[in-house]
């Protein structure tokens, strides 16, 4: 096993992740988008909400469908990059993969039903499949989040030499981080999805005030304002509980050397003077364990996970703001669509949703290195014997990068299309 | 004897019958679709995307469970596959990428469906050479043969290539092509709107069913000197193969005199046959011939709890893809 093998199979699963999270955000809040919109025009019998419906429809197709074959890469490249996390892991975490694999075949089997049965089923029927493909995009999401909150605080074994003796899936499935990155991940995906959707229609509306571009950014931010003011929240409770569980990644995510009480945080360069240990532990002066104070063989890199928590943050923060002034804008009963620094704002936040997720991604996966199942097994001992693995990561990142290109033109085309 | 080990092996049986029967067939309409001639070659082509555009999200999922109960199941197993068979799955998985994306960019997208549609029909060829080039060399027992020279003298090639990459899993990838182009065109006549597209397909079928002839000939010549490990009772594999060769007759026949709801199920009657033949074949082994369904099992805590979830999930699944299947198959008028 060579270390450029194992930075190949890393850089690979990496990329299939990162690949993936995007078209499973939209996957879990865009039928949500797609049900509501049809909602409204089943409602008001206002034309534009079916045409936004169908639009919307045909967006969730494509993407669902690359969700759901770069999805299914994940599931193969477990045992093709990581053989021998799976052979220990697999009877543990292998629960919640079975569920989630049930939740995905009720998303395509609903999902056929939306797209191809308009004029098949009946109107309640129909609603009901799109709300039922939103419902198990969520479940999805939770079975596979929990799988990962095990990988970082792993409960329910009992370990001996590197082996586990005894094994309670039920328990793993309740591990520490369980409700936390739940949580933290499905209102990213509704924040980011929902901001991202409306941020594209602001953009057109900036240029081209339409009805229809009107009722569309509207209807996504019903789902984007309350994620994004609620993440904040969630993201508290996530650095407490990492804090608490993974004292490491919090020290690497401040980039934090010495064990300190009162411990500063800082943010783009600023210091907040003790605002990390009450942040960390609801106490001012409370102490926070530096990087010094564990083996230096099991910090993760610090400028990545440090720059990427920064980089979370700062996305999550002015989401948060802008939403903020949207609902204010709202609740004051003036148009959004008419308040053009509040669409350019918008406009401009269309991608900080899934940066933001990328960034959060990198913090909990990378964070969490050198192992792969936290304190019990390294990543460089779970990869493949199988040599050369600079060939397959080449090929899947070329893929990778071809399917963006097509994904971005194709919805880029949709957007543009209806003006 | 039957405990929860063979419980779990027989529903990862039946996903994977369910996933050729139906995913199987998909790739089977992508075949058709880059052999696609004559006259009303773009009918054709429309009529395999309109037959397998609302289902075939559905019946990949199949695999998936097929993947996951593995892993869960039999983690042993999964982990050896997945490491001596790292560049055939490779090589499927860039092939099932690729169809699914080039599917809906075909459909959906704003340019380029000519080549979408290419990159659609080539994909769906190479997915399933590589998936049965797969199951043929796990049966020639070169996987489980592999695996134990790793980290030895053994090189690169005797480890990662030659176990596949030989001329019986090869006949059994051109076979497993064959079958899923013959399982799609006794499909699609009963799908087809009018006789002449019907027709088409007809014949597709009969010359389908010559090529899964001499494939299985092929296969079955390959297989005395590869295979040896194929230990199964001589009155079981007569009973079997007597089985099959009355289903491949029947779908024939059918097809001929025209009964295409006769031939398309007896196509997949046959076709579940040869699967379940394989795997009564290899019986009691997962990876013949050290690796047995035994060995490769989990804890009886998750195989307990995998049951449950299995069954569970079934209750869910049985009646949603009975309501997919009844909303859209149900299309051809009397």
């Amino acid at each position: 096993m060579s270390i450029s093998d194992l930075m190949a199979a890393r850089a690979q699963m990496a990329l299939s992740l990162g690949f993936h999270i995007i078209f499973a955000e939209i996957g879990i809040a865009m039928p949500l988008l797609m049900v509501l919109a049809e909602w409204r025009w089943r409602r008001t019998g206002d034309a534009i909400y079916l045409q936004l419906a169908r639009r919307w429809a045909t967006g969730t197709a494509i993407l669902f469908a690359v969700g759901a074959v770069s999805g299914t890469v994940l599931s193969f490249e477990l045992g093709l990059l990581w053989p021998s996390f799976m052979r220990l892991a697999g009877p543990v975490i292998g629960i919640p993969f079975a569920l989630e694999g049930f939740a995905f075949f009720a998303e395509a089997i609903f999902l056929g039903v939306y797209l191809y049965g308009w004029e098949r089923v009946s109107p309640r029927a129909h609603m009901s499949a799109g709300l039922i493909v939103a419902v198990s995009g969520a479940a999805s999401a939770l079975f596979v989040v929990i799988v990962n909150a095990w990988m970082n605080t792993p409960a329910g074994v009992t370990v001996d030499a590197g082996r586990f003796i005894s094994i309670d899936p039920l328990a793993a499935m309740r591990n520490p981080s369980t409700v936390q990155q739940v949580v933290h991940m499905l209102l990213a995906a509704y924040a980011s999805t929902g901001l991202a959707v409306a941020g594209l229609h602001a953009a057109v509306l900036l240029r081209n005030n339409t009805l229809f571009h009107r009722r569309a950014m509207m209807v996504a931010l019903t789902i984007g304002i309350p994620a994004a003011l609620l993440q904040p929240i969630s993201g508290d409770t996530s650095a407490r509980a990492v804090a608490r569980w993974q004292p490491v990644k919090l020290a690497a995510m401040e980039s934090l050397l010495d064990t300190q009480r009162g411990a500063p945080l800082h943010l783009v360069g600023i210091e907040i003077p003790r605002a990390l240990s009450l942040l960390a532990f609801r106490d001012p002066d409370a102490e926070v364990r530096g990087l010094s104070a564990f083996p230096r063989d099991v910090w993760p890199p610090i400028a990545p996970v440090h720059v990427a928590f920064q980089l979370m943050v700062i996305l999550g923060t002015l989401m948060a703001l802008v939403c903020a002034w949207a609902a204010v804008t709202t609740l004051r009963r003036r148009e959004i669509a008419d308040h053009r620094s509040l669409l350019a704002a918008l406009a401009l936040l269309t991608p900080a949703g899934f940066i933001a997720t990328e960034a959060g991604w990198v913090v909990t996966e990378v964070g969490r290195q050198p192992w792969i199942i936290g304190g019990i097994m390294r990543t460089g001992d779970a990869v493949t014997p199988m040599p050369g693995l600079a060939v397959p990561m080449i090929v899947f990142t070329l893929i990778y990068l071809g399917l963006a290109a097509v994904v971005v033109i194709s919805i880029a085309s949709l957007v543009r299309e209806t003006t | 004897m039957i405990g929860l080990p063979e419980i779990i092996a027989g529903v990862i049986a039946v996903a994977l019958n369910a996933y050729v029967l139906t995913g199987g067939a998909d790739f089977g309409g992508g075949v058709w679709d880059l052999f696609a001639s004559g006259v009303r070659r773009e009918r054709q082509r429309e009529l395999i995307a309109d037959s397998i555009a609302p289902i075939w999200e559905a019946n990949h999922v199949w695999l998936i469970v097929v993947v996951v109960a593995l892993f869960t199941g039999f983690p042993s197993a999964f982990s050896m596959l997945g490491t001596v068979l790292h560049i055939p799955l490779t090589i499927m998985l860039i092939g099932i990428v690729l169809r699914g994306s080039a599917f809906v960019f075909r459909s959906y997208g704003p340019y380029g469906r000519k080549h979408w549609g290419r990159a659609f029909a080539i994909a769906s060829v190479i997915t399933p050479l590589l998936f049965g080039t797969i199951i043929g060399s796990i049966a020639t027992g070169a996987v489980a043969d592999a695996a134990e020279k790793i980290g030895g003298a053994a090189t690169f090639s005797e480890v990662f290539v030659r176990p596949w990459a030989a001329a019986f899993p090869a006949a059994v990838g051109f076979f497993a092509v064959a079958l899923f182009a013959f399982l799609a065109a006794t499909y699609l006549t009963v799908d087809a709107q009018d006789e002449e597209l019907c027709e088409d397909f007809r014949i597709r079928g009969l010359a389908a069913a010559g090529a899964v002839f001499v494939c299985a000939a092929a296969a079955l010549v390959l297989a005395h000197a590869a295979a040896p490990r194929m230990a199964i009772g001589v009155v079981g594999a007569l009973l079997i193969q007597a089985a099959t060769a009355s289903a491949a007759i029947a779908a024939i026949a059918a097809l001929w005199l025209r009964h295409y709801r006769v031939a398309r199920l007896a196509a997949a009657a046959q076709v579940s046959l040869i699967l379940w033949g394989w795997m009564v074949a290899q019986y009691p082994y997962l990876i013949p011939p050290t690796l047995t369904i035994r060995d490769a099992a989990a804890p009886a805590v998750t195989l307990r709890l995998l049951v449950l979830g299995l069954a569970v999930g079934a209750v869910i699944l049985a009646p949603s893809l009975r309501y997919l299947m009844q909303t859209f198959k149900a299309r051809r008028p009397g």
